[in-house]
């Protein structure tokens, strides 16, 4: 089966959301800020005589119709960055300030974690862990091309880690974008489609729950974990983070995404969720023109609730 | 003097005369070093950590962390000690040396996609030092490093990583 199938009852026009997902997807780069503004960025494409044209929803994400960023010199000095759309939602719905400690759970290949790192004006501590060693050394590549000299890179079970070899006893933030059915990616990967079994899905939600539990945990009273996904499923999105309001002090806040979104479902076959996870974002591709995804932003319960807790 | 752990972070000494590890260079050293080459400002620096993993490798950190340190990466490295003459890498200058103004060769538009694409060349025009240099070239308005090389007997070698040569178009 087609696992798109499943979703065309949740979207406003099936018709046009089957339509997107078959187009293929645009190239977009994000003007890094560490490194260069979008106005001289922008000079440097028009020196090279890149065609481009800026998102409608933000300054410094740029679509490039004629394809890869890869050999132009804004490119080579690290000005840029190829990144979807949608995989710039988590860094924006966390809004790191300068000078916080911030953890990015699954950070290979590092487009979201050089994003925060950005948003951090690379200083205070990242910490990019990713449990795959193989794709460690992608990350640490873009950290060093764009100039991020704030991140920390680990090899670590995200499910597990400890962050007292850091000194670090409470994170400001965190960000969970976890491994996922990529099925908001067919756009890119066409294959995701034909992969896709609701055994995979079923095998990924223990590792989405324990990996989103996990930075729960390590976030301080009063610090915020964005849960993002690339997939349409709710079992690893809605059912995931319904599970951890559930099981922890942490709830649903507001977050005003930039772009065109539908709020999360409270229902799904025969599971209900929690009514806030209407403050959750769905991204379906006919929306704005991008990949699909989900992000949902969480607070962790403030000093006198966790006292009640423990209590 | 204890030896170098090359697989862990070490937080490099304050001064030379805090040195406990053998060979290892200091702070003092390391942001002098940046400021004798290539005339960096010392500020650049504040806030910045520096530490070996490797032998004579540095990185170059936004804050400070317990050391000693065991992970993956730390920040960017920025220079390779433990030799004759100190190499500043093609990351660390491009992040930390954009303002430098010493040593800085501009390159013309030709001149900056070969030494891009990894090419020596011969380059009689240079009168200052030999050894290692920043090469720049004009873009947007501004001067921007490219990346190192290294000047001897009239002839400007690319020191750009192989993962970071590309074949660039020569800008009019």
């Amino acid at each position: 089966m087609n696992p798109l199938d499943r979703y065309e009852r949740l979207v406003d026009d099936p018709e046009a959301f089957r339509e997107a997902c078959d187009r293929p997807l645009p190239s977009v780069v994000r003007v890094n800020g560490i490194a260069a503004t979008p106005e001289r960025a922008r000079e440097a494409l028009d020196e090279e005589g890149v065609t481009y044209e800026t998102v409608d929803w933000s300054d410094r994400l740029f679509r490039l119709p004629d394809g890869s960023p890869g050999t132009t010199w804004p490119y080579v000095h690290g000005w840029l960055h190829g990144q979807e759309e949608v995989s710039a939602l988590p860094a924006l719905a966390l809004d790191p300030d300068p000078g916080d400690r911030v953890w990015d759970a699954c950070a290979a290949p590092g487009s979201k974690t050089c994003h925060l790192a950005d948003l951090m004006d690379d200083s205070g501590v990242l910490i990019g862990n990713d449990n795959n060693l193989g794709r460690l050394s992608a990350l640490r590549h873009n950290a060093e091309r764009l100039g991020v000299s704030n991140l920390v890179v680990t090899n670590d079970d995200a499910r597990n880690v400890s962050l007292d070899s850091l000194g670090i006893d409470g994170l400001d933030g965190a960000v969970a974008d976890v491994p996922c059915s990529c099925e908001g990616t067919c756009r890119k990967n066409p294959d995701v489609l034909e992969k896709w079994s609701l055994g995979h899905v079923e095998s990924l939600v223990g590792i989405q729950k324990g990996i989103l539990r996990r930075a729960i945990d390590l976030t301080r009273p009063g610090g915020e974990v964005v849960y993002s996904t690339c997939t349409f499923a709710p079992e690893e999105n809605e059912a995931v983070v319904d599970h951890a309001i559930e099981t922890t002090d942490a709830e649903l806040v507001e977050w005003d995404a930039p772009l065109d979104t539908s709020p999360g479902v409270t229902e799904w076959e025969d599971q209900q969720f929690d009514e806030s996870l209407r403050k959750a974002h769905r991204v379906y591709p006919h929306q704005n023109d991008t990949g699909g995804f989900f992000v949902a932003k969480l607070r962790v319960g403030d000093e006198d609730a966790v006292e009640g807790v423990s209590a | 003097m204890a030896e170098n752990d090359g697989q862990r972070f070490d937080r490099l000494p304050a001064t030379p005369d805090e040195r406990e590890i053998e060979g290892r260079a200091s702070r003092e050293e390391v942001v002098d070093w940046w400021t004798e080459r290539f005339g960096v400002d010392p500020e650049t620096f504040d806030g910045v950590t520096f530490w070996e993993k490797g032998s004579g490798k540095i990185w170059a950190f936004s804050a400070d962390l317990p050391s000693p340190l065991r992970a993956e990466g730390l920040g960017i490295t920025v220079l390779r000690t433990r030799q004759e003459h100190w190499k500043p890498t093609t990351t660390g200058v491009k992040r930390f040396a954009r303002d430098a103004t010493k040593n800085v060769i501009e390159l013309g538009p030709g001149e900056a996609a070969a030494f891009a694409a990894g090419h020596d060349q011969q380059l009689d025009r240079w009168d200052g030092d030999w050894g290692y240099l920043i090469a720049a070239h004009e873009l947007a308005g501004q001067l921007e490093p490219i990346g190192v090389g290294l000047y001897l007997h009239g002839e400007l070698r690319s020191r750009v990583p192989k993962g970071y040569q590309e074949e660039l178009a020569t800008l009019d």
